[in-house]
């Protein structure tokens, strides 16, 4: 008799009376039903700003880097920005699946799937920023390492920028391998419980002839295993590596040896935030509040409150260093981002990123609804600001005087911005209608611990044993 | 020739479990199981080998590590020496801390890629690949036991039952 014991004390992450086929009809219920109005207003407002970014990036092709507010002195601006920014929030989903999978939290099951999908949504558009900002995006093959007409001039290895192309395809390709994998069983469901043959096909297409054999799951259990010990440095790699960028050149406010940690949990924090904007709006829209509950939401605050304050403690050692170091251009460089041009900028970040997730020490503030969905975008709209502040104000102030000027956006970097918004939440919308958002064989494999049902039953029976008899369960 | 297996479907997990122990007790062959998720502690109970996946890895993160080494040895070193920043690259050595990045990243994108392609095709999986589950409640909440029948066909279905199985069948298998 295998156990399935698990402490009392541990509130259920499965609520209401629920069992193994309701978890299927339940996951399968979004993609087999039809879209809402809601969806259908959202969609078009997505696709609107998307095709607005369409727009924008044509007529940034077409007429070059000229039409962005970048200049002379500030040569990255918003672009920069908003890769950073995406690349950040795309961090989240890999931790959930990786890290949590290693230090087995079980509540992770319910949000993996669909933090993944974000990740991956995220790392597209972050992507976008780097190539279109080549000027030339149809020779951004340049960037590999091939032989080429210039008599096999290589690419430069020592070069921070080429290492995040690694880095980046590293790790867009092997989430997207992780989330896939994970996703076969669940598409198998789908296709086993298809009606018309067009779905049966499709899903039949995309579950790669998944049968659920004992060795599979073996071989499956493994394999997502291993893929979480790969992939968690992996994740800590790639936005170090985004760090070096900054890091590794010779401006006053980037060239810091704190980067790289400080970059990861501001990653890890602006990705948590995403994910609990996204999935506070889809528990509600595709009636998923069984399986992600208050407690998920809870626990999603209490790593924002963490890695906000680590966040926190980064920009107060910045600013000691910078006085410590005794170096005046960095110390004017810091001066600057606090009381310079930039004041607004620098106090929103501090406002929204440190003091912001305080209030989370709250129980009654971090396990409201309201409250979490207002922070998670209070958090986003910080981290676009603090990477704004690092790049653009360390840029702006160079140093010869006379060069020193103001950032000014032009429409086209606001809609570039938009449009990956926009393309982000396009993709997230059909995600969310046809693939399972939650990853519904694992949920399975956790019903027995953690659900809600199995806990009540275990309390009656008072044992810490499933003490089921054979014929409670026999029809 | 048609040979005869009997599907026994369970529809609990842990009821599947103890069936897996009392069958191979009785000494019937189970050729396969089907679950609709991982069921811990299955894989030992019926007696399957543990995966050596996770070695493939590890050589396969072995093998990116050495590409990536020998990739910037050649490119960097080699063929191509450059003076970067004032940083001349004439020494594999003096230079390789700038690699590491990379090769970190080549190890892992290595590992995890050729370990999901072995996975993929050991265990046959692939677009346009046709699903093999004999039963569709499966991959919803079903536990289907494949044995294969011997001797007394009739005995070992009432034996099936008693297993607390919730249907049980006998099929011709091709």
């Amino acid at each position: 008799m295998s156990s399935h014991y698990e402490a009392p004390i541990r509130k259920p992450l499965i609520i209401g009376d629920k069992n193994y086929h309701d978890v299927t009809v339940d996951v399968a219920r979004p993609v087999e039903g039809r879209a809402n109005r809601q969806w259908w207003i959202a969609f078009s407002i997505a696709l609107a700003a998307f095709l607005w970014g369409v727009a924008c990036v044509a007529y940034t092709v077409g007429t070059g880097i000229g039409t962005w507010g970048s200049n002379k002195t500030i040569g990255w601006a918003w672009d920069i920005t908003n890769f950073v920014w995406w690349v950040g929030i795309g961090h989240a989903g890999t931790l959930i699946s990786a890290v949590l999978l290693l230090f087995r939290q079980k509540w992770r099951m319910a949000i993996n799937r669909s933090a993944e999908a974000m990740t991956i949504f995220s790392v597209i558009q972050a992507a976008m920023f780097p190539v279109f900002h080549m000027g030339r995006p149809w020779l951004a093959y340049w960037v590999l390492p091939i032989p080429n007409q210039f008599g096999s001039l290589w690419v430069n290895f020592n070069s921070p920028l080429l290492w995040d192309v690694f880095a980046i395809s590293t790790y867009l390709s092997v989430s997207l391998v992780f989330w896939w994998t994970g996703l076969l069983p669940d598409f198998a469901m789908l296709r086993d419980r298809a009606i018309t043959p067009f779905t049966k096909r499709v899903y039949s297409i995309l579950s790669f002839g998944w049968s659920g054999r004992a060795k599979d799951w073996q071989r499956f259990e493994e394999v997502s295993l291993v893929l979480a010990g790969l992939a968690t440095p992996l994740v800590l790699s790639v936005h170090t590596i985004v760090s070096f960028d900054f890091a590794t050149s010779v401006i006053p406010g980037w060239h810091t040896t704190i980067l790289p940690p400080y970059f990861v949990a501001g990653a890890i924090f602006s990705g948590f935030a995403m994910v609990n904007t996204l999935l506070i709006i889809m528990r509600k829209l595709s009636n998923l509040e069984a399986y992600i509950t208050i407690q998920h939401i809870e626990l999603m605050n209490i790593i924002i409150m963490i890695t906000g304050s680590i966040v926190g403690i980064a920009y107060i050692t910045e600013l000691f260093v910078a006085w410590y170091s005794g170096v005046e251009y960095e110390q004017y460089a810091f001066l600057n981002r606090a009381t310079g041009p930039y004041w607004w900028a620098y106090w929103l970040m501090m406002t929204c990123n440190v003091i912001s997730p305080q209030v989370m020490w709250f129980k009654k503030i971090r396990t409201s609804i309201m409250a979490s969905f207002i922070i998670s975008i209070v958090v986003n709209i910080g981290m676009w600001f603090e990477r704004f502040v690092i790049i653009v104000t360390s840029l702006h102030r160079d140093y010869l005087p006379s060069s020193w000027t103001m950032f000014q956006p032009t429409f086209v970097d606001a809609g570039f911005y938009i449009g990956t918004i926009g393309f982000f939440f396009v993709l997230f919308l059909l995600y969310s209608r046809s693939f399972p958002v939650i990853a519904q064989a694992e949920v399975k494999s956790i019903m027995k611990t953690s659900s809600e049902t199995y806990k009540r039953q275990r309390e009656q029976h008072g044992h810490g044993h499933d003490n089921h008899s054979h014929s409670e369960h026999n029809h | 020739m048609t040979n005869k297996v009997i599907h026994v479907l369970y529809n609990d997990d842990d009821i599947l479990m103890d069936a897996v122990r009392q069958t191979r007790a009785a000494h019937h062959h189970i050729e396969e199981i089907y679950t609709p998720f991982p069921v811990h502690g299955l894989d030992k109970a019926m007696g399957l080998a543990p995966t050596r996946i996770a070695i493939a890895s590890f050589l396969y993160g072995l093998v990116g590590l050495s590409v990536a080494t020998s990739m910037m040895y050649f490119m960097m070193i080699a063929d191509w020496p450059q003076d970067i920043g004032g940083k001349p690259s004439f020494s594999y050595i003096q230079n390789m801390p700038a690699f590491v990045p990379i090769m970190f990243e080549m190890t892992v994108f290595f590992a995890a890629h050729l370990m999901v392609i072995t996975f993929y095709m050991r265990s046959k999986l692939w677009p346009f690949k046709d699903a093999e589950n004999p039963d569709v409640r499966t991959t919803d909440d079903h536990f289907l036991m494949e044995v294969a029948a011997h001797g007394d066909v009739d005995q070992m279905v009432s034996f099936f039952e008693k297993t607390g199985a919730v249907e049980v069948k006998v099929i011709e298998k091709h």
